[in-house]
C-alpha cells in the first residue's frame, strides 16, 4: 500500500495515568499490522517523531482538568476527522473526578507547598463535555480486543461491535459463578457495561464498575439489594464513586444513597 | 453378572464402592465425562476424571437471589439440586465460530467461505442430568432442529445422557408444577437413583438405550430386587413432596397473553436490572447474536456467535433503534414468551421448573410470584399505556 494514502493516526493524552495508551502499545503482534495500515502522525507515548495534523483518527485519553487542556481539546477536535475517546477518564472524568464531590481549593492549599504554581479547574470532566465525540471506548483501562475492533472498524468505515450490555453476560458466558448470589459479595456487574471480559468476578471479586454504566442500568434496585445484604450506605456511596463516579447514572445513585437517612457522604 | 450383556429397560444395582468402575467404563467406552463439581462456592458442570471430582457430601441452599453450598453430613454423590450451569454450555457453547471467509486473490474480487470443520473431540457423557434438564434438552432440540442448526445437531447426536433421579428438591424448584420431574421417565441412556441407608449406599441403574447398555458391560452389577425399585420410587416421591416452589399453569398461556397491560409488569420492571442473568442461567433460552471478526490486514473474516438475551438493548435493535427500550417491555417479552407464546411456537412451555432464573436473579425476582400476582387480578389495566 502506498504510504501517502494511509490514514493518519494521532494519540493524545489529557489527565490520565497513560494506561489506555499503553493498551495500544501492548497490542504487540497486532502493532505492526496497525502501523502498516495507518501513519502514526502523533503518538508521544510511543515516538518523539511528531508529524502534526490533520488526523483521520484521533484517540484521546484522559480528562479535562486544566484551563490549558480545555483549550487544547478544541484544537485536536478541529484537526481530526474522527475523534474516539479511550478510557474512563476521557469518558466520565476518571478517578480524578472525585474532586467534583470535594473542595479543590482546600486540596490545593493542603497538598502543595506552593499552591500558586498549580493552575487547575474545580472539576474533572470527560471529553464529550467539551467537544463532539464520535465514539467513546469505555474501561479503566480499555480492553485491547475492543481497541483493535474500534481501530479496524474505523479503518474499514463500519460501526464498531462494542456491546453496551451488562458485565453479567460476560460472567455467564465464561461460566463464572455469580459472586453476588453465591457469596454475597457486593458487585456492580449488573449495572456496569461489559468489555473487560468479566475479569474481577473470575478472581472472586465483585465488579468495580471500571467500564461505567451499562446502557439501561437500574441503580435503585441494585442499591436496594446491596444495602439488604449488609453493605453500609457510606460504603455503597464510595463503591459508586470510583473510576466512573462522575458518570451520570453512578453519580445519581451515589447521591441517592448518600442523601437517604443514614447515608452519610461516604 | 460381570461381563454379562445388559438389557434396555432392565434395572441393576451398583454398590457405592464400585462407582469408580462405572466412571472407568464411561471413559473406556470413549466418552469424556462431564458432570457436577464443586468450584468457587457452587456446584457447576466440568470435567469428571475421578469420583473425587464430584461434590461428595455437599448440598445447596437456594432461595430467590441466594445460593450457598453446605455439607450434608453424609457421603452422597448427587445430594443437591441444579446449580448455575446447565448442559447448554456444551450443546450450545456461549461463543462459537460458525465459519470464516477469505478474500479471493486477483482483480475479480469476491470471497471464499471456509465452513467450520467438524471437531475431532471425543463424545461427551453428561453425568448427573436431572429430569428437568432432560426436558430442557428436549426443548432446545426442537428449537435447534427447526432452525437446522448444524453445529448444535452435530454435537447433540454424540451425547450420552446419564440421568440422576433427584434425591433433594432445591428451594426454588418447581418441576412438579411444570410436569417435567423430579422423576426422569425417559430420554436418557442410563438413569441412576442414589439409595442411601445408614448401612448400605448403592445406586439403582435403569438402562434407557442400547448405548447405555453397552457402557454397563463389564461393570460389576447385581440384579435389582423388587424392593430396590420401590425404594427408588420413594426417593423421587419424597423429592416431589418437598418442592421449594409451585406454579399454577392452568390457562397460563391465555392469562399472560391477555394481560400485557397489567400493572404488575410495572412493579417487576422497577426491580428488574436488565442484567440478563435469568436468561443466561435458563437451560432453554437459546437467543444468540453473531459478530464478524475481521483480520486487521483485511483479507479474512470470521463469523462467531455468542449467547445473547432479550434483556439487552441491542437485542431488539431494528434499523438502528431498539424497539424494547424499557425494562417492562423486556421482562414482559421474556416471561410471556417463556410461559405462554412458547406453546404457539414449539408446542410446549419454555419453562421446565428448574428455578435457576429465581436463584440467579441478583435481586431475587421470582416468576412464580409474578404469575400469581397477575392471576390474582386478571384484567386490571393501568391508567397509562405501558412503554415499549
Amino acid at each position: 500500500m502506498a504510504a501517502p494514502s494511509r490514514p493518519r493516526l494521532g494519540v493524545f493524552k489529557f489527565a490520565s495515568c497513560d494506561g489506555c495508551q499503553l493498551t495500544l502499545l501492548d497490542c504487540e503482534e497486532e502493532l505492526l499490522p496497525i502501523a502498516d495500515r495507518v501513519e502514526i502522525a502523533d503518538f508521544r507515548e510511543a515516538s518523539s517523531a511528531v508529524l502534526g495534523g490533520p488526523f483521520d483518527l484521533a484517540l484521546v485519553e484522559g480528562s479535562v482538568t486544566t484551563p490549558a487542556d480545555r483549550e487544547r481539546i478544541h484544537r485536536i477536535r478541529a484537526e481530526s476527522r474522527v475523534l474516539v475517546t479511550i478510557g474512563a477518564c476521557a469518558t466520565s472524568g476518571g478517578i480524578q473526578a472525585l474532586r467534583n464531590f470535594a473542595d479543590v481549593e482546600e486540596y490545593r492549599r493542603v497538598v502543595y507547598a506552593h499552591p500558586e504554581y498549580v493552575s487547575t479547574l474545580a472539576t474533572s470532566t470527560g471529553i464529550a463535555e467539551h467537544v463532539p465525540v464520535d465514539f467513546e471506548l469505555r474501561g479503566c483501562p480499555i480492553n485491547k480486543r475492543q481497541l483493535l475492533e474500534v481501530i479496524t472498524a474505523f479503518l474499514s468505515g463500519r460501526a464498531p461491535d462494542v456491546p453496551t450490555e451488562s458485565v453479567c453476560l460476560e460472567c455467564k458466558r465464561r461460566g463464572t459463578v455469580c459472586v453476588l448470589v453465591a457469596h454475597g459479595t457486593p458487585c456492580l456487574g449488573p449495572v456496569t457495561q461489559a468489555g473487560c471480559g468479566a475479569l474481577c468476578p473470575a478472581y472472586d471479586r465483585g465488579c468495580y464498575g471500571c467500564f461505567g454504566p451499562q446502557d439501561t442500568p437500574n441503580l435503585p434496585s441494585l442499591s436496594h439489594r446491596l444495602l439488604e445484604i449488609g453493605l453500609e450506605p457510606p460504603t455503597l456511596t464510595r463503591f459508586y464513586r470510583s473510576f466512573n463516579g462522575n458518570a451520570p447514572a453512578f453519580r445519581a445513585a451515589a447521591e441517592d444513597v448518600a442523601g437517604a437517612p443514614g447515608g452519610g457522604t461516604g | 453378572m460381570d461381563g454379562a450383556e445388559r438389557r434396555v429397560g432392565e434395572r441393576y444395582l451398583l454398590e457405592r464402592r464400585e462407582f469408580p468402575a462405572f466412571l472407568a467404563a464411561l471413559s473406556a467406552s470413549g466418552y469424556r465425562v462431564v458432570g457436577p463439581t464443586l468450584r468457587d462456592g457452587a456446584i457447576v458442570y466440568g470435567e469428571i476424571r475421578t469420583e473425587s471430582d464430584l461434590p461428595i457430601g455437599w448440598t445447596d441452599r437456594q432461595e430467590a437471589g441466594t445460593y450457598r453450598v453446605v455439607p450434608r453430613g453424609d457421603g452422597a454423590l448427587f445430594g443437591y439440586a441444579v446449580g448455575p450451569h446447565s448442559w447448554k454450555k456444551y450443546l450450545f457453547p456461549s461463543r462459537e465460530r460458525l465459519w470464516s471467509a477469505r478474500a479471493k486473490e486477483g482483480s475479480a474480487g469476491g470471497f471464499e467461505v471456509e465452513p467450520e470443520p467438524a471437531g475431532a473431540d471425543p463424545p461427551l457423557a453428561f453425568l448427573g442430568v436431572r429430569a428437568c434438564e432432560l426436558a430442557a434438552i428436549a426443548i432446545q432440540d426442537r428449537a435447534f432442529t427447526m432452525a437446522n442448526d448444524v453445529a448444535y445437531l452435530r454435537r447433540r447426536e454424540r451425547i450420552l445422557r446419564v440421568a440422576v433421579q433427584c434425591g433433594v428438591a432445591g428451594g426454588t424448584c418447581f418441576c412438579v408444577s411444570m410436569g417435567t420431574g423430579p422423576a426422569a421417565a425417559g430420554g436418557f441412556d442410563l438413569a441412576l437413583t442414589e439409595l442411601i441407608a445408614p448401612e448400605h449406599h448403592r445406586f439403582l441403574i435403569e438402562v434407557g438405550s442400547p448405548a447405555g447398555a453397552k457402557v454397563l458391560t463389564g461393570v460389576p452389577l447385581a440384579a435389582a430386587p423388587a424392593d430396590s425399585a420401590r425404594e427408588a420410587e420413594e426417593v423421587v416421591a419424597r423429592t416431589a413432596r418437598s418442592m421449594g416452589r409451585s406454579m399454577r399453569v392452568e390457562g397460563i398461556r391465555d392469562l399472560l397473553v391477555q394481560n400485557p397491560e397489567h400493572p404488575r409488569w410495572n412493579d417487576v420492571a422497577r426491580r428488574c436490572l436488565a442484567c440478563t442473568n435469568c436468561t443466561m442461567a435458563c437451560p432453554t433460552c437459546f437467543c444468540q447474536t453473531s459478530e464478524e471478526v475481521p483480520e486487521l490486514a483485511g483479507g479474512r473474516v470470521e463469523r462467531w456467535r455468542r449467547w445473547d438475551s432479550c434483556f439487552t438493548t441491542g437485542f431488539s435493535e431494528l434499523h438502528g433503534t431498539a424497539i424494547r427500550k424499557s425494562h417492562l417491555g423486556r421482562y414482559r417479552q421474556w416471561m410471556t414468551h417463556k410461559l405462554a407464546t412458547w406453546y404457539d411456537q414449539f408446542g410446549s412451555s419454555g419453562c421446565v421448573g428448574c428455578g435457576r432464573c429465581i436463584t440467579w436473579c441478583p435481586v431475587g425476582i421470582d416468576l412464580t410470584v409474578e404469575v400469581e400476582a397477575i392471576r390474582s387480578s386478571p384484567g386490571v389495566r393501568p391508567s397509562e399505556p405501558s412503554p415499549p
